[in-house]
């Protein structure tokens, strides 16, 4: 059994290593939610839902079309981008003026259509998705076996992660979403088509979340059941991090994957707990969140 | 109207004068199905329990003989208070004689107590847990296909013998998981072996690569699985990814379904061992079942718990017709165990005074990629443990069912 | 004495006293056509989903975690029932006192986040009920605390008998039913609506909002344990089920269905999930899709739900 002292450093550095590539999971995925939320007010509950329709596109896209891992990390989070465009149109928009809690309620609505659709056409036991060969077999860092392809799961999202980043804080582009986000009418009044730059935030949102079911296809199971698990935790994440503050959901997601990682050593009954410790603790502490601005 | 009186009359007396003379309680014998049908457990029972029922009927000739059966099904969604409510109903309102099935201990239980309570049959064959014929044993229940403990004795007693004498267990962190390392442990004890460790994992856990680096730092030959569904596919999936089995350590399934292996692929499963209790392509009639139960069946080959709803209904049949009387379901439940059992898939068997019914069980391996010649090959059986010793001995489960020499 | 003229809330008052009065003879007359203990699970559903609805229709607040105060009554009440041998009224109170106690910590917690924050706290705290309740050895895992003996209610009502259980629960139900009605209806009821339209006005008035919001959220929290402490006796178990977030999602969705602040909406919507659960259980996965359509349309279409949307049509508060 482990003990806390009894744990060699290099041990405790393998485990803080597979704590940050979960952690590029929640960073990913709460990314995606805090953008959405920034510009739409809206509490995107079925992030999970469509987290698992990119995994499962990356594999009906194998399965039918013949069409690889690398294609997949395009044609996934464009097919369910233009999934979420549907719904951003047909029927979030009608929700902007409302209280945060309708669109939350919508959305989870949403989550369990597309999840019980997809169960009962793929079961619920899951479906496989190899890795693909370029990207097999691992590295020995001396403390640990680092897969490859986790490796790259680590490296492609801190970048799309710190790109995504870039474009909102840093660039023009960027800027009209910021100004959107604080005054619509304003923005609309430079000329700028503000609903249409809202749908295309919602649908990059949910892009990002089915690149990181891509990511996950290998290395989780395919299943319908994989992101109903994923959201609440995903959403303590953003809660965490400051609702609507890019970093803070980047770092946040990244730190709580450190923190899980942890618990997983020293008290592994109580990993999928410890997150809900941790946001109960930020918000009594800073109910704005690590990183959020107080309002 | 009159008319129509006269012949629902006539209709009572045709049937009181049916062949048979049997008494059944309100003129049909109805099984219920009582399985999930949305989540976790769809694949390895759900839809597929329903249609080995029906194929039971259907096989058993019941119409022939004068029996009138009828089958119904309900989704207890996993969850213990919508099974049980159920259960009720289908007892008190629906006229059910007999529910079947059940994966999910928990609702399992839950339906042991209340098919007690209205003296009714309950036949499982998807729940694990050995307690159904141990201290929660009832004289209503027949424990059918398999149980943690005859899962755990085949695999660990099978692993030790052949070397796997240091183990590491990734245990679920809930009671069935707790039962199942338990049960394990003791054998692998008992077989001299050694347990170096044990890691618990939150149920339905995505990401096992922490609880394996441990297993893996722990040097144990063996790392025992005693978790189940998605939480064992995912640990073998990763499992390969870390190198686990490549750097010479070996994982025991301890609860591993023909379902999850089509799931994880060849690829990725080869090599695994665990203990079942049936698999479809043993002999002709196994592979005859399985023909015609994937076609009906979107191409998902049966599982052992299908087979032992095929078992189980079609002894409990063959029971009613000797004892022509279904109302009082402890008389049925002695009959079944009073008759050696005798169906085409499982073969000869008995009940044993606790509701064990009993049968040889398998130790598989899965095979490789390149020895599987055709869909859902999977499966080289690696030894049979004889019925005598493939469940827990009658005296060992303190079912107050049996007296005490 | 003239008469005072009939204001719109006192015909108001006049139809809900005429539809409680329906309801209550219904309720009464309807195990005569419908399975008595499907009615009573939905009867405990439908006081859950009332206490829930006294803190997001009158005071704002939408708590994610109320399964939490739920299950954790049924542990109590099943555990108090089964294995210290309480007679059921003080094993029913032994589970609501418990849900009260948690709900005053879980309240002092969070009372002071509103939105979306209070909903993510009360989320944190009940998650971690829930890991409690996995944890310790008393609710006996995921199988729960099975067989809960039913016994006799005060010494004389023997609770076996279905029909006097059928009683007592319907008692429970609409004596629960009428403590909330009394308390939206009372001058406290005023200051927490007032505090939900403007919560500043309200704190310059000179009232102290925490502590008003404070009282109604352990008012909720027991009541939606004496929910389910009677459920735990009526199915005769006590699972993790109960303390799942996902019962928590459950009771919002039946709250918004029949209609969020409506005095009968609640009811509705338990009556009509509870229904969908029970009568279409054969449909498997497809009941999912028809809950997630049942919230979508809501949300898009009936933001009143069943009752309000009934109620707007008769031009009468329900």
């Amino acid at each position: 059994m482990f003990e806390l002292l009894g744990i060699p450093p290099q041990a405790l550095f393998g485990q803080l290593l597979i704590g940050l590539i979960n952690g590029s999971f929640y960073a990913l995925l709460s990314l995606g939610l805090t953008v959405i939320f920034g510009l739409l007010n809206i509490i995107n509950f079925c992030h999970g839902a469509l987290y698992m329709m990119g995994a499962f596109v990356a594999w009906l896209a194998l399965q039918h079309f013949g069409l690889g891992y690398w294609a997949a990390l395009f044609i996934a989070p464009v097919v369910v981008g233009a999934f979420g465009i549907v719904l951003e149109r047909t029927m979030l928009r009608r929700l902007y003026k409302l209280d945060h809690l309708y669109g939350l309620l919508l959305t989870f609505g949403i989550a369990l259509i597309v999840e019980g659709v997809f169960r009962n056409e793929f079961g619920a036991s899951g479906l496989p998705y190899v890795i693909p060969d370029s990207l097999t077999g691992a590295r020995n860092l001396g403390f640990m076996v680092l897969p490859n392809y986790r490796a790259w799961v680590i490296a492609l999202s801190l970048f799309v992660c710190l790109a995504t980043w870039y474009v909102i804080e840093r660039t023009k582009l960027g800027a009209y979403l910021r100004a959107a986000t604080e005054n619509p009418t304003l923005v609309q009044a430079f000329g700028i088509n503000v609903p249409r730059m809202i749908t295309l935030t919602y649908g990059f949102g949910v892009g990002l979340a089915a690149l990181a079911g891509v990511l996950a296809a290998p290395i989780y199971q395919v299943s319908p059941l994989m992101g109903s698990n994923l959201i609440i935790v995903v959403f303590a994440v953003v809660v965490i991090g400051g609702m609507g503050s890019i970093m803070g959901s980047i770092v946040t997601g990244f730190l709580l994957g450190l923190i899980e990682g942890l618990t997983k050593v020293f008290y592994p009954e109580a990993s999928a707990t410890v997150i809900f410790v941790i946001l109960a603790l930020v918000l009594l502490w800073r109910p704005q969140g690590l990183f959020g601005r107080r309002s | 109207m009159k008319t129509l009186r006269s012949l629902g009359l006539a209709a009572i007396l045709a049937l009181a004068a049916g062949p048979a003379h049997a008494q059944w309680s309100d003129g049909t014998i109805k099984i219920g199905v009582l399985t999930d049908m949305s989540s976790l457990y769809t694949d390895l029972s759900g839809a597929g329990s329903v249609l080995a029922a029906r194929f039971a009927v259907e096989d058993f000739g019941a119409a022939a003989k004068g029996m009138k059966v009828e089958i119904v099904n309900a989704d207890h969604q996993n969850k213990a208070d919508v099974g049980s409510t159920i259960a009720r109903q289908w007892y008190d309102v629906d006229k059910v004689d007999v529910i079947v099935d059940t994966p999910n201990s928990g609702v399992a239980l839950a339906v042991t107590e209340i098919t007690r309570e209205k003296n009714k049959v309950f036949l499982v064959s998807g729940a694990a847990s050995s307690a159904l014929t141990g201290a929660k044993c009832s004289a209503n229940t027949v424990h059918w296909t398999y149980d943690t403990w005859a899962l755990a004795n085949g695999t660990g007693r099978a692993i030790v013998r052949t070397g796997g004498d240091t183990w590491y267990f990734l245990t679920a962190d809930y009671a069935f998981g707790h039962q199942l390392e338990a049960d394990t442990e003791n054998v692998v004890k008992e077989m001299n072996g050694k347990v170096l460790g044990k890691v618990r994992h939150p149920l339905n856990s995505s990401d096992f690569s922490s609880f394996l680096l441990q297993a893996q730092a722990s040097k144990a030959k063996i790392i025992g699985l005693a978790n189940a569904g998605g939480d064992t596919v995912n640990s073998i999936k990763q499992a390969a990814e870390f190198g686990i089995v490549a750097g010479g350590q070996n994982l025991a399934g301890l609860l591993v379904f023909i379902t999850d292996v089509h799931s994880l692929g060849l690829k990725t499963a080869q090599g695994l061992i665990f203990t079942e209790a049936w698999y479809w392509d043993a002999n002709d009639t196994n592979r005859a079942f399985a023909a015609r139960f994937s076609a009906a069946n979107k191409g998902i080959h049966p599982t052992m718990i299908h087979a032992g709803v095929y078992s189980a209904v079609t002894h409990y049949l063959k029971s009613l017709e000797a004892l022509k009387n279904d109302a009082d379901g402890k008389a049925v439940v002695e009959r079944m165990k009073a008759t050696p059992t005798d169906d085409r898939l499982f073969g000869k068997g008995t009940i044993r005074a606790d509701g064990r019914k009993i049968h040889d069980m398998y130790l598989f391996e899965v095979k490789k990629p390149e020895e599987s010649k055709k869909p859902w090959d999977y499966y080289k059986l690696r030894a049979t443990i004889p019925a005598a010793e493939a469940f827990r001995p009658i005296d060992k489960g303190d079912c107050p069912l049996v007296k005490k020499g | 004495m003239a008469a005072p003229p009939v204001t719109r809330s006192d015909t108001s008052f006049r139809t809900q006293a005429i539809v409680f009065a329906i309801m209550a003879v219904a309720l009464a007359a309807a195990p005569a056509a419908i399975y008595p203990v499907f009615l009573m699970k939905a009867m405990c559903f439908a006081l859950f989903a009332c206490a829930f609805n006294l803190l997001i229709g009158y005071v704002g607040l939408l708590s994610f975690g109320h399964a939490a105060f739920f299950g954790m009554a049924s542990y109590v009440a099943a555990h108090a029932a089964k294995v210290w041998g309480l007679p059921p009224e003080l094993a029913i109170l032994a589970g609501t006192a418990a849900a009260g106690g948690i709900g005053a910590v879980f309240g002092a917690i969070a009372i002071r986040r509103q939105g979306i924050y209070f909903a993510m706290i009360t989320l944190a705290l009940s998650q971690m009920v829930y890991f409690f309740c996995l944890q310790a050895p008393f609710t006996g895992g995921e199988d729960g605390i099975q067989a809960v003996p039913l016994g006799n209610m005060f010494g004389v009502l023997d609770l076996k008998d279905t029909t006097t259980l059928y009683a007592v629960v319907l008692a429970i139900f609409l004596g629960g039913f009428l403590f909330i009605y009394r308390v939206i209806h009372s001058p406290f009821g005023q200051v927490l609506k007032a505090i939900r339209e403007n919560e500043p006005r309200a704190i310059s008035l000179g009232y102290s909002v925490d502590r008003y919001k404070l009282i109604a959220f352990v008012l909720s929290s027991s009541l939606a344990g004496l929910a389910g402490a009677t459920k735990a006796l009526v199915v005769q178990l006590a699972s993790l089920t109960d303390v799942h977030w996902s019962m928590s999602g459950e009771v919002v969705l039946m709250t918004l269905l029949g209609g969020l602040g409506t005095v009968f909406g609640p009811v509705v919507g338990a009556v009509v999930i509870i229904a969908m659960q029970n009568y279409l259980a054969q449909l498997g996965s497809w009941l999912t899709i028809a809950q997630g359509v049942i919230f979508v349309v809501c949300v898009l279409a009936f933001r009143r739900g069943i009752v309000g949307e009934l109620g707007r049509l008769m031009g009468k508060r329900l």
